[in-house]
């Protein structure tokens, strides 16, 4: 293994201008900047008051299941010749890691006197969390989806309105995640005074990459401890010789690459081959941060496609952006083919049907298979898969019909 | 890219701004798409000039503009669909000769990807004297500023009602030409009626400053530029415009507008 970067300083806070080396910032219409600062201020205060995170800590604990466990794969390790552990993120309240950070920024924002969230989505996941989070708090919540995403998920559709939120499409560009970002932001930008704009990734304007960083902490955290346990010290320090996760925005990786930054782990994020920012390396400024952004000749926002509407975004967090550039961490692409692939295959070994966004972890880890030979894989299983199989089972009936209603 | 505007020179904005307004007059800056209505758009820049605009503002279409509303994203899109990009809205920028100072309107991702240089000295070649970056504050300004100062392209920087009053003087500080007052707090478009905070911004700026003070952002008819030019020097009127077109208009509808908007700034 070549030498990694291993000091306390990696993955430390971001500088006074929210920066992680030259990524990150806070490049907003002017108008959104007094409330960038008004939150930076708030979560730093809130952040540090024992108070507000042991309500917080509660919160993960009684409502969300926290912890969650750690899980060894034995038939998974058998069929691929390598330990397989998973950080079963799936297991949290609403089925994903997405409500570790809303129930963080629904509470920040009660503290601050907000009265509504307003959200993006992708797959749904985060809207779902965000929606919950609103019932419990007490708090009107808006969210934003692309129209396309409304019928890949049509279900988390309806979740979100039976937990009380209003369903906005997003009818503009790519009618994705980015459109969903677009549209969230605008409606921020006029309805600054009263709402809270609940940002679903490590991506936005400064203090967001860092705060949802910081929210996300706890599945890194709790699964350093789990591992050490598991692992015992004999084997390299009770520290996985990889871990790996998923690359949409950026959030479940940050939160289990944060647990081991400062340790000899390999970090791998797996990105869709046709979403990939970080593999295609051209640095740019979109909703709010420099960072990597798939773009074309001129500076045009490009389309990113997967088969998983929540890794569907051209952009990634900046402190990605920051860890590929420094080599703490690689990013490699999957295709969606090998996606399904890996979808059916923890399925069939596990009994565990993971979201599609995870699967892309274990599509790498199929693919990496030689070169995991012996070692120790964690991978985070970032969400479940109930909200994909309809969708699974009609690429996988090659039922055109259903397919192009949930693409188009 | 060689005619360059013979009546003035590039980088002044401001001295042609304040010459006009210290002369009396209210400053109205009408906003055209590079590249929508596609064939007819480069027209629209000396036909306004000739009805009376003292600069006008000329929209580099981005992807993803987070600070319009749907009539400009519309423009923007059906730009974009026709091919538009910003080497070639310069291109044809450089053609016209509208005799008053232009200035490029984009987001910021179109000028870093082009690199700062080269953007600056595009926009000069093109014969465009400002730049305004709707989604590049005063805390991200100055890399792309100072660059912008050594090409005589003046960054234009925008105030909005959330700002602190602390922020406003630092803000005019930085701003080179005039300074862009948001008229209410959220996204390009029209309203009914004008805000009460655009009257309002218009005062805080100008108990902050002798630049020029613009208003712009919800400014959408002759009645309402009239009213913010009671206290504001002038108007950037927009969506206004362009939603004439889009509803079927012909540029000359558009132009005819525009020359409502002068009377109307000329009866204050
Ligand atoms: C289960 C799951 N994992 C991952 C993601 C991608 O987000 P991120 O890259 O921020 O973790 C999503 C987004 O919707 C998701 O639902």
């Amino acid at each position: 293994m070549t030498a990694i970067d291993a000091s306390p300083s990696v993955m430390g806070d971001p500088d006074e201008n929210g920066r992680f080396g030259r990524f990150g910032g806070r490049y907003v219409p002017e108008t959104l900047v007094p409330a960038c600062a008004e939150l930076e201020d708030a979560f730093r205060e809130a952040w540090s008051d024992p108070e507000f995170i042991k309500e917080f800590h509660d919160l993960l604990r009684d409502y969300a299941g926290r912890p969650s466990p750690v899980t060894e794969c034995h038939n998974l390790s058998a069929e691929l010749g390598f330990r397989v552990l998973l950080k079963r993120e799936d297991l949290n309240h609403t089925g994903s890691h997405k409500i570790n950070n809303v129930l963080g920024q629904a509470l920040l924002a009660k503290r601050m006197g907000k009265t509504r969230l307003v959200a993006e989505t992708g797959a749904g996941q985060h809207g779902v969390a965000t929606a919950t989070a609103a019932a419990l708090l007490g708090m009107e919540c808006i969210v934003f989806m692309g129209e396309v995403d409304m019928k890949r998920q049509a279900l988390n559709v309806f979740r979100m309105r039976l937990l009380g939120s209003e369903v906005r499409a997003a009818m503009s560009g790519s009618r994705t995640l980015k459109d969903a970002v677009n549209e969230a932001m605008r409606y921020w930008v006029a309805a600054v005074e009263s709402t809270y704009y609940c940002l679903g990734s490590v991506m936005g304007p400064h203090p967001y990459p860092w705060m949802v960083r910081e929210f996300h902490r706890v599945i890194g955290n709790e699964a350093r401890e789990q591992c050490a346990e598991l692992l015992g010290p004999d084997s390299n320090g009770g520290v996985p010789d990889v871990v790996v996760a998923c690359v949409g925005g950026g959030s479940n990786a940050i939160g289990i690459f944060s647990g081991f930054a400062d340790t000899n782990a390999e970090l791998v994020g797996a990105e869709p081959s046709l979403g990939a920012a970080v593999g295609r390396q051209v640095p740019g400024v979109v909703h709010g941060s420099m960072s990597y952004l798939m773009q074309d000749e001129f500076g045009q926002v490009q389309e990113a496609h997967s088969v998983s509407a929540g890794l569907d975004y051209p952009g990634v967090g900046p402190e990605h952006a920051h860890l590929a550039e420094i080599g703490r961490a690689r990013y490699e692409p999957v295709t969606d083919s090998e996606v399904i692939e890996a979808f059916q295959l923890m399925s069939r070994t596990e009994g565990i049907i993971p979201a599609l966004e995870p699967a892309h972890g274990l599509a790498w880890m199929v693919k990496a298979k030689d070169e995991l030979a012996g070692k120790t894989v964690l991978l985070n299983m970032s969400g479940r898969g109930d909200k994909d199989v309809a969708q699974v089972q009609a690429i996988l009936d090659g039922d055109v019909e259903a397919l192009e209603m949930m693409r188009s | 890219m060689t005619v360059t505007p013979t009546t003035w020179k590039p980088g002044t904005l401001e001295a042609s701004l304040r010459a006009k307004r210290d002369a009396g007059q209210k400053l109205l800056l009408p906003y055209v798409t590079g590249g929508y209505p596609i064939n007819d758009w480069p027209r629209l820049i000396e036909g306004f000039a000739s009805v009376g605009a003292d600069a006008i503002e000329i929209g580099i279409p981005f992807s993803d503009p987070v600070m319009d509303g749907p009539t400009i994203q519309e423009a923007s899109s059906l730009a974009l669909g026709e091919g538009s990009n910003p080497a070639a809205v310069l291109a044809e920028v450089a053609k016209t000769d509208p005799g008053i100072p232009l200035i490029a309107m984009t987001y910021y991702n179109i000028c870093f990807h082009m690199g700062h240089e080269r953007f600056a000295s595009s926009l000069k070649e093109a014969g465009i004297s400002a730049a305004i970056l709707p989604d590049l504050p005063l805390e991200e300004v100055e890399e792309w500023a100072a660059v912008a100062d050594e090409h005589e392209i003046e960054t234009v920087l925008l105030a909005a009602p959330t700002a602190p009053d602390e922020r406003l003087p630092r803000i005019v500080s930085r701003s080179r030409g005039f300074v862009y007052g948001v008229g209410l707090v959220g996204i390009t478009g029209e309203r009914a009626e004008l805000a009460s905070s655009a009257l309002e911004m218009a005062r805080r700026l100008k108990d902050t400053t002798d630049l020029p003070v613009v208003i712009g952002i919800g400014v959408s008819s002759p009645e309402q530029a009239a009213e913010v030019a009671e206290v504001a020097d002038g108007v950037v009127v927009a969506s206004a415009i362009i939603r004439k077109m889009l509803e079927g208009g012909t540029p000359e509808d558009a132009i005819s507008f525009v020359g409502e908007l002068r009377a109307a700034l000329d009866g204050v």
